[in-house]
């Protein structure tokens, strides 16, 4: 990989989707630019997080005072309960943290770090965004249909997902299957779109290693998530056909099986995982470099881990069902891959570290957000270990522990990651700086509430108390005040949390309405991208000066220079 | 080799949730382990990073060291905590593997009865040997909600289900085990302390899920067997 890559989207390309398409606000339906795509997934993502939040909001005031209406909702029943845990988790995964941090930021960040006008295929593109958009109108139907949204929790393990006369829902969880379906081909058509830009519209110069750690990340996701998602999107239609013609796939009556569904579920369900963290450490990367001025520690190694970590994500999946009556012989070798996961992953925290030693660390608020990413996210590594130990799952499965451990891990990626990267490229996207100091409240007033939610659900998880209960108060070793009183600090912490959103809505609003504008390069940072205008016009940089890489994107600090950054495009 | 695992055998959160059956040592024990080899790490992981973050704020006239991370000094910085991991993920493995056997794969030979659960929408069906120490006989005891066992005795149960997937879950005992529509799960307990104590569906079921509450009485021998005279069916 010596030779730059061969361009074949500058020049002509460019002009197939210049301006001729339509004017005016149709321009954001039927646009094709990248970033205007990107734009799309990105507020489709929060408008997702606020009704993803608003049923983290209805059920923890539930389970913090059983039985009293909820201010916004009213009174909650056992079946609404179970619809909002369902939806809060699908909506979260599939419509708040894929379409942010992988649709989102990969739409914005792959042309323009890897010096590109557009993607190589703008108009699937689109039609990722569209599919995704009629994804999401399934989605909240799903929640107003007659007899309410699907049920059944986010995992839908058959038969109780497969036969409405068991789940009660016999539209909701139609659609909820068709939702998450249609969700599943939209990532598969962006996902074309990330790996052949990578591969086919890098700038001159730039070689595999030249290209930043995060598009690296974001493409190796896509290419996790299009291997893994096949085999659940078969089993997603024969969901559907035993929901609607009465098929028996899931059925033991009729010869199927319901484990059959957890296989592909989770086949499916741990490459997720890893689909959405890889891209969050993958920003973490880009915004410790720039804001540490250090070099990458290692980058060959941290490629070569997440390679490692996307293979032996493919061979875990049955850590999920230790105790879901597969051959108990089976939990032992997926104990050891589960165990052998912690390695590479380790390795990753250990290169953040080692690529703060020596730096020259500015405390802004992305750095704040990416710093407090690998301390979050290590908690919720650790905890895992106690998950994958088979012995120790016995009793922790489907326990407050695992949703406490899944929160550590999820809440660092889809929130802090996301605020991470926000803020960080809040410049090059809308060509104005965020105010630091009320990123710095937003920031401590989203954290500290954040870990006294979930501290306490551990202890409840320790305790014994199982998941998708509406109410505790059935379970006299459950129903004790010291364990109400958890409950309420974890309920009354979501609420400050929640309100503290605010603070980030007003310093939006203030920063939009501010005339100051943004500079091209706001952080002294290498990569590519704030090389051109903020925001970029379309097509990125102007089609005579389109850069040209002579460097890696972590070269800040080098000796024997004056500048304490070196960017990519820029001539010895 | 035994005393070597027994060291692992330990209860330390009874504060929280009581210690009810003679494997639930092994779990704790095994939990703890974890805990101190994860805790150790992660503390140290924890204090490097916090450490780093203070030492190398930015100062003026100061600027930041230029390190690639490729030469073999260098790298020993991840490789060495990197093998370390490994090994410490070995210790971890062999000691979750015993617990895992026990439990899970050994199932005691001639337990003293063996009892059906039953998880059906939303309630649990109890079917015990009754008198005779059999079952599927006619004088079983049938019960809803309601586990009648005697203190250190080994049972073996055989799990079932009607409808949907349910999980039966006894804190107490640490046990845990999915039920199947077609399928019949057997598992073991010895159930080491009386009381009342809960069972919960820890699958979700449904509607009702969360009213799928039962309740474990473990009794003394004498207890038991009133209470087995007293339900037996009379005879057809």
């Amino acid at each position: 990989m010596v030779e730059p890559a061969v361009d074949l989207t500058h020049g002509h390309a460019h002009d197939d989707h210049a301006d001729h398409g339509p004017q005016g606000w149709l321009k954001y339906l039927w646009s094709t630019d990248h970033k205007v795509i990107a734009m799309q997934y990105l507020f489709t993502g929060i408008f997702m997080a606020l009704i993803g939040g608003f049923m983290a909001y209805v059920f923890r005031m539930q389970l913090a005072f059983p039985g009293m209406p909820v201010p916004g909702f009213g009174i909650v029943s056992p079946g609404e309960y179970n619809a909002l845990v369902t939806n809060h988790g699908t909506i979260m995964i599939f419509w708040v943290a894929m379409p942010v941090l992988l649709a989102a930021f990969g739409n914005f960040l792959i042309p323009l770090m890897v010096g590109a006008d557009d993607m190589v295929f703008p108009k699937i593109n689109r039609l990722s965004f569209q599919v995704f958009f009629v994804s999401t109108i399934v989605i909240l139907a799903s929640l107003v249909v007659e007899g309410g949204g699907f049920a059944g929790a986010w995992t839908a393990y058959p038969p109780l997902s497969a036969d409405s006369t068991y789940n009660l829902t016999p539209l909701g969880s139609t659609l909820w299957v068709i939702g998450v379906g249609l969700e599943f081909v939209a990532f598969l058509l962006g996902g074309i779109n990330f790996i052949t830009t990578l591969m086919n519209s890098r700038a001159p110069g730039m070689r595999a290693f030249d290209v930043p750690i995060v598009v690296w990340m974001i493409v190796v996701a896509s290419i996790l998530f299009m291997l893994s998602v096949g085999p659940l999107l078969a089993g997603a239609i024969m969901l559907i056909f035993d929901q609607t013609i009465g098929t028996g796939f899931y059925n033991p009556a009729t010869g199927g099986d319901p484990i059959l569904w957890q296989h592909l579920f989770w086949f499916f369900g741990h490459p997720e995982v890893y689909v959405v963290l890889l891209p969050a450490m993958g920003v973490v990367i880009e915004i410790i470099t720039t804001f540490a001025r250090k070099k990458l520690f290692a980058y060959r190694t941290v490629i070569f881990t997440i390679v490692a970590t996307g293979v032996l994500s493919f061979f875990v999946w049955a850590h999920h069902q230790f105790i879901a009556g597969i051959d108990p012989r089976m939990a032992n070798i997926f104990t050891v891959t589960t165990l052998l996961i912690s390695v590479p992953i380790a390795e990753l925290c250990f290169i953040y570290i080692a690529t703060l030693y020596g730096g020259s660390i500015t405390l802004s608020t992305p750095m704040l957000w990416a710093l407090a990413f690998v301390a979050e996210f290590l908690i919720g590594g650790v905890t895992g270990i106690f998950l994958g130990a088979a012995g120790a799952d016995i009793y922790f499965h489907d326990t407050y522990f695992v949703l406490a451990h899944f929160h550590y891990t999820f809440f660092p990626i889809a929130i802090i990651g996301t605020f991470a990267a926000l803020t960080y490229w809040f410049p090059k996207m809308f060509g104005k700086l965020l105010d630091e100091r009320l990123g710095k409240w937003h920031f401590w007033l989203t954290i500290i509430p954040f870990n006294m939610i979930f501290i306490p659900l551990f202890v409840l998880g320790m305790g014994g108390q199982h998941r998708r209960i509406y109410n505790y108060t059935h379970f006299p070793e459950l129903a004790g005040d010291g364990f109400q009183s958890m409950r309420i600090i974890a309920t009354l912490s979501l609420l400050v949390m929640l309100g503290a959103q605010f603070i980030f809505l007003y310093n939006c609003i203030k920063t939009a309405r501010s005339k100051k504008k943004a500079p091209r390069n706001p952080w002294k940072a290498n990569s590519l991208e704030w090389t051109t205008e903020s925001p970029p016009p379309h097509g990125n940089w102007h089609p005579d000066r389109m850069p040209v890489v002579y460097r890696g994107p972590y070269e800040y600090s080098v000796p024997g220079r004056e500048d304490d950054y070196w960017p990519q495009n820029e001539p010895k | 080799m035994n005393r070597f695992f027994e060291f692992f055998e330990f209860s330390w959160f009874d504060s929280l949730v009581e210690v009810g059956s003679s494997y639930a040592a092994q779990i704790d024990g095994l939990i703890l382990t974890v805990l101190i080899i994860v805790g150790i790490w992660f503390l140290a992981a924890e204090y490097i990073f916090l450490h780093f973050i203070l030492k190398f704020r930015a100062k003026p006239g100061r600027r930041g060291e230029y390190i690639d991370g490729k030469n073999k000094r260098h790298k020993r910085w991840i490789t060495i905590p990197h093998l370390c991991v490994l090994a410490f993920d070995v210790l971890i493995i062999v000691v979750s593997f015993r617990v895992w056997y026990n439990i899970k794969m050994d199932l005691p030979e001639d337990p003293d009865a063996v009892i059906r659960v039953i998880g059906q929408q939303w309630a649990w069906t109890f079917q015990h040997p009754g008198a005779d120490g059999e079952l599927d006989t006619p004088d079983d005891i049938f019960t809803v909600d309601e586990l009648h066992v005697e203190n250190e005795k080994t049972y073996h149960f055989e799990l079932q289900s009607t409808d949907v997937l349910h999980s039966f879950s006894v804190p107490v005992w640490r046990i845990k085990q999915d039920a199947i529509p077609g399928r019949t799960i057997t598992g073991w307990f010895e159930p080491t302390r009386t009381g009342t104590y809960d069972v919960q569906c820890a699958e979700i079921c449904g509607f009702g899920h969360g009213v799928m509450a039962a309740h474990v009485m473990v009794e003394d021998a004498e207890t038991h067997a009133a209470w087995v005279a007293a339900n037996t069916p009379a005879a057809q």
